[in-house]
């Protein structure tokens, strides 16, 4: 656990000059662990992992990626009509050869990579048709048959329903904890990164940010500076395990109801 | 009041519990035969040519035209005599190089159109829109105006058509768009438009009848020169995408996610603008403008088969290859010597285009 697969050091981007997105923005991630990216609409979320992933050039600083890395962006359209089986297969552009066509093998790994998540009955279905979550899943199941070392993921709940958000979060943890996997994620629920980041940075804007361990980072006061709004932290207890979990106060909505009872 | 409470279960995440994949009935991709489907077409694409054979001003029956055929190819026999010059003349000089040169024309159009549509990821490109075409024209009558030889044509065309495309590639990526579909079909024809006036320019100051009658889209002249100046670039190119036709499907996805998956994309795609316009130059080079044949084609193809370019990418070559075969020799039975094709590939390219458009509304064309 204390292998460092991303590090990043004084980074900062800017689309035009002076008028920067982030600055100065250091941090190391350690292999197998979750690492969640925490920032209000427009604060360079996206931009940060657009330079990490190396699709644009940081305008100051440097990034050290160890690993091979997937990507799963915020919403995974395909303009053509793939089958789920051809959506995973392309996981494996990196054993097969440029000139050569995936084998029997590869399918299989394909296959046994969609059963793993529990969709392989998919498989001969249109990619497209499948809901948010399920596209979720596939994805997942195309980055690790690509035998990836870190996974990166633009807000892989924002379009998704309760149901479905659980189910990714689970997989989320059991891709780091069984598999190993780094994982990055950007998110606009606090709550989902206090339930499974190992640690997490929020980014204040400028060159502002809060970054260390999750239970740590996720603080009320820290969350009322990055969103503008109060938040509380709840502790309980269920089937015999101690949770901690964000829940946002709602100033009007709240004595609106109060007044109503 | 008290809430109402849904049990959340988290211990199972298979969505066969409890998402909405377990209840909504799906349709399977209807391609049952799309494996299969590549050598039926192969085999009626041989008996498509034997059929040509025997259409024409000049009508004879398959067994006939067999036997001028085999007289005329063995070189040992005499029986030619038995033969009248007519049939000699169609056999070995008219027929053989036309059909030839249409099912091969028909190939590459078919093969560079779904090229372009997998690469720039959308289903509303072909080799006229983004300029490849336009550019092989302004080559070629530059070669016809400065009196070139056939070589001289393939080579400007082919270097207007690599110019053309570099331009549409160019001026994207100055309008930030290098990596959006609809800014590159723009960007296309806005190239597209300025070679095609360029041709209009020529063609003003140049031999007028010449260029007109190349340009039209026609295997009226066809011999075996041309049959071999299209058939080099065509069966090469054809074989270098036909290697990279799951490395296509990978492009398809963006340059993002490509990237991610571990591919060279701007190798990948330059590749591909090279083949694509090795092949179209080629094309109209020998047969002028040949339109909507690389549109129309790769969708017919992805509708028999699918979007999966290891088989799409064989499909629509040789639907290609039937298509401008039969059109050719519609033109050839209703009028003697042949209309120019390419007005009726356009004809009956742009209502099919219309249908495929209405038919294909909600089923992902257009998305980003």
């Amino acid at each position: 656990m204390s292998n460092t697969v991303i590090e990043f050091n004084n980074l900062g981007h800017a689309y035009r000059p002076g008028e920067w997105v982030f600055q100065n923005y250091s941090a190391a991630i350690q292999q197998g662990s979750i690492f969640a990216l925490l920032g209000p609409n427009g604060c360079g979320k996206t931009t940060l992992l657009k330079v990490l992933l190396g699709a644009l050039k940081p305008s100051t600083g440097s990034v050290v990626m160890d690993g091979r890395s997937a990507f799963v962006p915020q919403l995974f359209q395909v303009t053509f009509d793939y089958s789920v089986l051809d959506m995973v297969l392309m996981g494996r552009a990196r054993q097969v050869g440029l000139f050569s066509q995936p084998s029997v093998e590869d399918e299989e790994a394909a296959m046994a990579s969609l059963d793993r998540f529990g969709i392989a009955h998919f498989a001969r279905h249109p990619f497209h048709e499948l809901s948010g979550g399920e596209r979720q899943l596939v994805i997942f199941a195309r980055a690790l048959v690509s035998d990836a070392e870190i996974l990166i993921l633009d807000e892989p709940t924002s379009a998704l329903d309760l149901k479905n958000q659980i189910v990714v979060l689970d997989w989320i943890t059991r891709l780091s904890h069984q598999d190993g996997l780094t994982i990055l994620f950007t998110t606009h629920h606090p709550h989902h990164a206090l339930a499974v980041a190992d640690n997490a940075l929020l980014m204040l804007g400028g060159s502002n940010l809060v970054s260390g361990k999750a239970g740590d980072v996720l603080s009320e006061e820290n969350l009322r500076a990055l969103y503008g709004v109060d938040l509380k932290l709840l502790a309980f207890e269920h089937k015999g395990h101690s949770h901690e979990t964000l829940v946002p106060v709602l100033p009007y909505a709240s004595r609106a109801r109060q007044q109503a009872r | 009041m008290t809430g109402m409470s849904l049990p959340i279960t988290t211990q199972d995440s298979n969505l066969k519990q409890g998402g909405s994949a377990a209840q909504t009935p799906r349709m399977l991709i209807p391609h049952k035969y799309a494996w299969t489907a590549p050598f039926l077409l192969a085999a009626a694409l041989l008996l498509a040519i034997v059929a040509s054979l025997c259409v024409g001003a000049y009508p004879m029956t398959p067994f006939h035209a067999a036997r001028v055929l085999l007289h005329l190819l063995w070189p040992f026999g005499h029986g030619l005599a038995q033969f009248n010059l007519k049939e000699i003349t169609v056999m070995k000089i008219i027929r053989p190089p036309r059909v030839l040169l249409a099912a091969l024309a028909g190939m590459g159009l078919g093969i560079s159109g779904t090229a372009l549509q997998g690469m720039m990821r959308n289903p509303l490109v072909g080799p006229d829109i983004v300029g490849v075409t336009s550019g092989a024209a302004f080559g070629g009558v530059v070669a016809i105006t400065l009196d070139l030889p056939p070589a001289g044509i393939i080579v400007l065309a082919f270097v207007g058509g690599l110019l053309a495309m570099a331009c549409t590639f160019g001026l994207a990526k100055l309008a930030h768009g290098g990596n959006n579909s609809m800014i590159l079909i723009l960007a296309g024809v806005f190239i597209g438009a300025l070679f095609l006036a360029l041709v209009g320019l020529v063609e003003f100051y140049g031999n007028v009848f010449r260029i007109r009658d190349w340009i039209i889209g026609s295997f009226v002249n066809a011999d075996w020169t041309k049959v071999a100046s299209i058939a080099i670039p065509t069966l090469f190119g054809g074989a270098v995408l036909m290697a990279l036709r799951w490395r296509m499907n990978l492009l398809s996805l963006g340059d993002m996610d490509a990237k991610q998956l571990g591919v060279n994309v701007s190798v990948l795609r330059w590749t591909v603008i090279a083949v694509v316009s090795l092949i179209v130059s080629a094309q109209v080079a020998v047969s002028g403008i040949v339109a909507w044949v690389g549109l129309v084609i790769p969708h017919c193809a992805r509708m028999l088969v699918g979007p999966d370019h290891r088989r799409l990418l064989p499909t629509a070559g040789l639907m290609g290859a039937l298509f401008v075969l039969g059109l050719d020799d519609l033109t050839r039975s209703i009028v003697h010597g042949g209309l120019p094709v390419g007005s009726l590939t356009a004809i009956v390219g742009t209502p099919t285009v219309c249908f495929l458009l209405w038919k294909s509304q909600g089923k992902g064309w257009g998305r980003e």
